[in-house]
């Protein structure tokens, strides 16, 4: 091993990536993207939702409620409906996407704190229309003063609208993604970028002139790699950065933590692409199993779907998954202030995954042709 | 006397050596020894089993059967010794067409453990030596076929090998480029580098101090190009005729005619029969009565042809 030959190597990726501007562009590009994409389609203020309204009361107020939201803009109501089950044909159907239930004793729950007086059914499986759906709550009725102010405004215990979501029992927010979003940024740029880069010099044919150097499968594997947790770790600050400005995420813990954990991922990620270098023989190849890698980790991890939620086995996949670990650290160190000691364990399981990863990839990675 | 002692050191020492893909032997039972400071060649076809040759030479395959020694170590135990104190030249251009001239030997420079002072100075010979002053700023990918080659060439010789394999460093490349880069490996033979080349060009393998003919794997002849020529089993006549083509085709099909090649309005015929001439005559006249027939020189391409031929057909038998 010489520190020589292994800085060459870095130098000269170094060089490489500042000419290539299609990676470039993807180093910025990917993490800006996904972050504003997910972000606002979470936050976008959106109208016109199409809605059905069930109106079990049909008093006085339940249709003066009806009336303001309609006036709202926020729902369009297509239809009116009878019974609860037409609802639910009508949302699997794809005609509405909310909708609005007045049970008929409306004006008695009014009254009560303790009761939700009305619900909003929502499509949880679009996150925009649970966001809206959310709006909704907040929304001033003036038609709810009645009921609230006879009930001694500000004291209620239950908002007087309830949302029950449909497919999708968990409410996110960007608070909650941004943080996930960095460990998914990072699954995706870091295993595909390593995996080409080494896969390209075996493509373009460089490797068989390597392989006749003194080169180590270490030093250029390394070397190679090394310029990759510089750029994950530009990745992380920008979407750290625009969580904060665009999104007011904030990072309740150690900012420190939060790159110290970061580290860690992006070297299981880094191991990751390694080995399937040595699997694949063309970029292309690459960066397919780089995807075939990406799918599950974003599936189970968490990130998309509650961990809670998922069934024995496929939580035991997902232990196996540095998405899984990374989410839990970095939603425990940006939104909940724990430390990274306390989640010593998760940490663990990422060394213990670049450990594993890197020895199967050096063993596999000879330094020959056949 | 001590340099004529080491003239006849083994550099390349090679018994048995054979390379299976699969069911197909790309190299079967080769028997090399090189010497230092010569010029090998190795002249074969298509698919012959040069590249892999000079591969499992370098250590970048193993062998399948067979023993290799190369500077006095056996491989593949002794692969990254080697890869110290050889150079090689890949048969496609391999060094990186994102970095400019300069950058790429800097790499290779650094990769060898040239460093400081005596690295600089020793780009600076290298730009020189192969008329690279001018390109060094280019990206790679931009030179030309004969720039590209004189890059190789350059970051395969940049820390002194004692060997340097040369996989056809001369395809797409010139002939004036191709008389030069062969000035350029004269000069490396004389300055005491072992040097194995392959080609398919009968000229240049002409220019080589020894050689080696493959043929589907199989080492079919060796020796100086003289030596060869000399030994040649058979003799080879040029036939003029009237009509170049009718008599080219009738005598393929005769046993004893080993290769037939229209060159001009003329015919290149080899026979391996010692009374050759008289009996060329008399099937050539039977044919085309105006034929004149008249014994000329062997060249190489006729060593290739006999060559090839013999081995088809023995392992035909
Ligand atoms: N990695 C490999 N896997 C399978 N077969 C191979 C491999 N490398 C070479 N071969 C086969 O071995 C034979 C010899 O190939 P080789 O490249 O050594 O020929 P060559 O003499 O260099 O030919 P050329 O003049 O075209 O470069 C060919 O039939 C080729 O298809
Ligand atoms: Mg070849």
């Amino acid at each position: 091993m010489s520190l020589a030959r292994l800085l060459a190597v870095v130098r000269k990726e170094l060089v490489q990536l500042g000419r290539d501007r299609l990676t470039f562009a993807m180093i910025v590009g990917i993490p800006t993207l996904q972050l504003l994409l997910f972000g606002f389609a979470i936050n976008l203020d959106i109208r016109h939702l199409p809605a059905a309204v069930l109106d079990q009361a049909n008093t006085m107020h339940s249709r003066e409620l009806v009336a303001e939201l309609a006036s709202s803009q926020v729902l369009d109501f297509r239809r009116v409906v009878a019974a609860p089950q037409e609802i639910d044909a009508a949302m699997r159907r794809g005609e509405i996407s909310v909708a609005v239930v007045i049970p008929q004793d409306f004006e008695t729950r009014l009254a009560r704190p303790d009761r939700p007086a009305w619900q909003v059914v929502v499509d949880g499986s679009d996150q925009s229309v649970q966001a809206a759906a959310r709006q909704l709550s907040a929304f001033p009725l003036a038609s709810l003063d009645y009921g609230a102010a006879a009930n001694r405004p500000g004291t209620r215990a239950v908002p007087s609208v309830e949302i029950v979501n449909f497919y999708n029992p968990e409410r996110r927010a960007p608070i909650n993604t941004v943080p996930g979003l960095i460990g998914v940024i990072l699954a995706m740029t870091m295993v595909i970028f390593t995996a080409m880069a080494i896969v390209r010099e075996r493509e373009r044919g460089n490797m068989e002139m390597l392989i006749a150097t003194p080169l180590s499968p270490f030093e250029l594997t390394i070397g190679k790699v090394l310029p990759y947790v510089g750029i994950g770790l530009v990745q992380v600050t920008l979407i750290l950065l625009l969580g904060e400005l665009v999104f007011d995420v904030p990072v309740r813990g150690s900012l420190l933590e939060v790159y110290l954990a970061a580290i860690v991922y992006i070297a299981a990620m880094l191991s990751l692409g390694v080995f399937i270098s040595t699997l694949a023989d063309s970029q292309f190849q690459a960066m397919q199993m780089a995807f075939f890698t990406f799918l599950p980790q974003i599936l189970l991890s968490g990130f998309m779907f509650p961990y809670d939620g998922m069934p024995r086995a496929a939580q035991w996949l997902a232990e196996i998954f540095p998405l899984t670990h990374f989410l839990r650290l970095i939603r425990g160190i940006m939104l909940r202030d724990a430390a990274l000691g306390e989640m010593w364990h998760e940490l663990a399981a990422l060394a213990a995954f670049v450990v594993v990863m890197l020895s199967v990839a050096v063993l596999r990675f000879r330094k020959r042709l056949d | 006397m001590a340099a004529e002692a080491r003239a006849q050191e083994s550099v390349i020492v090679a018994h048995g050596l054979t390379k299976r893909f699969g069911d197909l032997v790309a190299v079967d039972h080769l028997d090399l020894d090189v010497r230092r400071a010569e010029i090998y060649g190795f002249l074969g076809p298509n698919g012959c089993g040069k590249s892999t040759t000079i591969r499992m030479l370098c250590g970048l395959l193993r062998p399948s059967e067979g023993e290799v020694s190369v500077l006095g170590q056996a491989l593949p135990r002794g692969a990254e010794t080697v890869k110290r104190a050889i150079g090689y030249m890949t048969q496609k251009f391999s060094l990186y067409e994102d970095l400019s001239v300069r950058q790429n030997l800097e790499f290779l420079a650094a990769v060898h453990g040239l460093r400081g002072a005596s690295a600089r100075a020793r780009l600076e010979e290298m730009y020189a030596r192969y008329h690279l002053g001018e390109l060094k700023e280019r990206l790679a990918g931009t030179l030309s076929g004969g720039q590209k080659q004189r890059l190789a060439l350059a970051g395969a010789v940049l820390h002194e090998p004692e060997l340097l394999l040369l996989d056809e460093p001369t395809s797409a490349v010139d002939p004036q480029s191709r008389r030069d880069f062969w000035d350029a490996l004269f000069d490396l033979a004389e300055a005491g580098t072992t040097l194995l080349v392959s080609t398919h060009y009968m000229d240049e393998a002409e220019r080589c101090h020894r050689l080696a003919i493959l043929d589907r794997g199989r080492l079919v002849a060796d020796g100086s190009p003289q030596r060869l020529m000399a030994d040649l089993p058979g003799s080879t006549f040029r036939v003029d005729c009237g009509q170049p083509r009718r008599v080219q085709l009738a005598l393929a099909r005769e046993a004893h005619v080993l290769g037939v090649a229209q060159i001009g309005s003329s015919l290149r015929v080899l026979t391996d029969r010692r009374d050759g001439a008289d009996w060329l005559r008399e099937r050539v006249r039977a044919i085309d009565a105006d034929a004149e027939v008249e014994a000329v020189a062997a060249n190489l391409e006729d060593v290739f042809v006999a060559a090839t031929r013999k081995s088809a057909v023995e392992a035909a038998a």
